[in-house]
């Protein structure tokens, strides 16, 4: 893809916790509307290269590079804003709010940046039924099914209107049916609305809905085996 | 009954090699199934059982068992008309199908067939058999990584290449699937498990090829 798609950009990451090395000078890039797919065993780095992308995490060395800026040279401040402006998070599990019904869980970006409720609440109205979720706004994270808790925390994450998503082994507590709904709806939402997204995953078949893969060990890239 | 006396799975195993005409490097050229995945036709005796399983539902001509089969059955490979003939024939001289009536003209397409009382009995028996679980090995790829290893050839390199080239079948039935009819995506999903299934043992054999070298005396 041409270089001014490009969204996100990392160069020669490097990134250590104590003497054991998680990032040994990583590269990759993710362009608008494309979903990379970031494979790798445990312990191979890749949720610590998700973090570093994302900017919770700095690396040691190297840049991350997003619409311009340099993420990793930002103050915290300015990363948390980013964070909430333009990226959007999936993770694996607990990340739905128990106390808060699931309309209210998916107006939680727009609440947190200052929405009003009612504006928010609406917004969060309209997603439900993109995400086969109609009528459960109302019910609590409890009293979903697993896929149905995943399919609100893409709602959530996408209802800001982020550039590019984020999600740690989206699928990883679901059965494969609810699997391949989460990631077609998260697939298919992400090019409707030019997303990027990044999806680290060890599964297949997950891997399987991305455009591009990398596979990592040891804190490298090993697969595409040269870097164009 | 179907002349079958299936017992020892080694021999079932044979037999359905044979049955299958299966020879070594028979890929499957459709689009659906991209070259590189190696795939064990349906047996002739599955093929009889599917006839008479359509049968079953409602008589039918041959040309119309053969559009029936390949809208159900015949994604990677549809039958030939000479196949559904010649499996009637079988299958009326063994009682289970008999003609339930001749349209004037000419042509073996004039002949309607049915299901018999047996040919139930049979076919119900048949369905109710759990089959003997084919490991559907990919014996090359086995092959290379040992052959690797005992010549002190890269056996990881190889593993990371196939890794890929397995992930990007999945990626190219994943995107056939998004589309496709009820059955076809049964039968992708199918596919994928058993890809995802070699890819399980990719990884778990990159795990332990420092084990298996010393094993093979390298």
């Amino acid at each position: 893809m041409s270089g001014d798609t490009r969204l996100l950009t990392g160069r020669g990451l490097r990134k250590s916790f104590g003497a054991t090395p998680a990032l040994r000078g990583m590269d990759l890039s993710v362009d608008a509307g494309e979903v990379l797919a970031v494979m790798g065993p445990s312990g191979s780095g890749k949720s610590t290269l998700l973090h570093c992308l994302a900017g919770i995490l700095t690396p040691d060395a190297g840049e991350v590079t997003f619409d311009g800026r340099r993420v990793d040279q930002l103050p915290d401040r300015e990363r948390s804003r980013l964070r909430r402006a333009e990226f959007g998070f999936v993770f694996q599990f607990g990340q739905l709010v128990p106390e808060l019904p699931v309309l209210e869980n998916v107006a939680l970006p727009l609440l947190l940046g200052g929405r009003g409720r009612r504006a928010a609440v609406a917004a969060a109205e309209e997603w439900l039924p993109r995400l086969g979720l109609d009528g459960l706004g109302r019910r609590l994270p409890g009293e979903l099914a697993g896929g149905q808790v995943q399919r609100a925390a893409i709602a959530r994450a996408l209802i800001a209107g982020p550039r590019l998503v984020f999600a740690d082994e989206p699928t990883g507590s679901l059965d494969s049916v609810a699997a391949d709904e989460v990631m077609e709806l998260l697939v298919t939402t992400a090019r409707e609305e030019r997303i990027g997204v990044v999806v680290v995953t060890h599964e297949p078949r997950v891997a399987a809905y991305a455009d591009r893969r990398v596979t990592m060990r040891d804190g490298r890239v090993v697969q595409p085996a040269a870097v164009p | 009954m179907l002349r079958k006396p299936l017992t020892s799975g080694t021999w079932q195993a044979t037999h359905v090699l044979r049955l299958s005409g299966l020879r070594p490097g028979d890929r499957v050229a459709s689009a659906l199934f991209p070259p590189g995945i190696p795939v064990v036709y349906s047996p002739r005796m599955t093929i009889s059982y599917a006839l008479l399983g359509l049968l079953e539902e409602a008589d039918r001509h041959g040309y119309d068992l053969k559009q029936s089969y390949d809208r159900r059955f015949g994604a990677i490979r549809p039958l030939r008309f000479g196949q559904v003939y010649r499996t009637l024939a079988q299958l009326q001289r063994d009682g289970l199908v008999a003609i339930a009536g001749v349209e004037a003209g000419a042509g073996p397409d004039r002949k309607r067939y049915s299901i018999t009382a047996e040919g139930v009995t049979d076919l119900e028996r048949w369905l109710s058999e759990p089959e003997d679980p084919q490991p559907q090995l990919q014996t090359v790829l086995f092959t290379k990584v040992v052959l690797a290893l005992q010549s002190g050839r890269p056996a990881e390199a190889f593993l990371d290449d196939q890794r890929e080239r397995h992930l990007a079948v999945m990626r190219e039935l994943t995107v056939a699937r998004r589309g496709a009819s009820q059955g076809d995506s049964m039968l992708i999903d199918y596919q994928l498990f058993h890809i995802e299934a070699d890819l399980r043992w990719i990884d778990h054999a990159s795990r332990r090829l420092g084990t298996l070298a010393a094993e093979l005396g390298r």
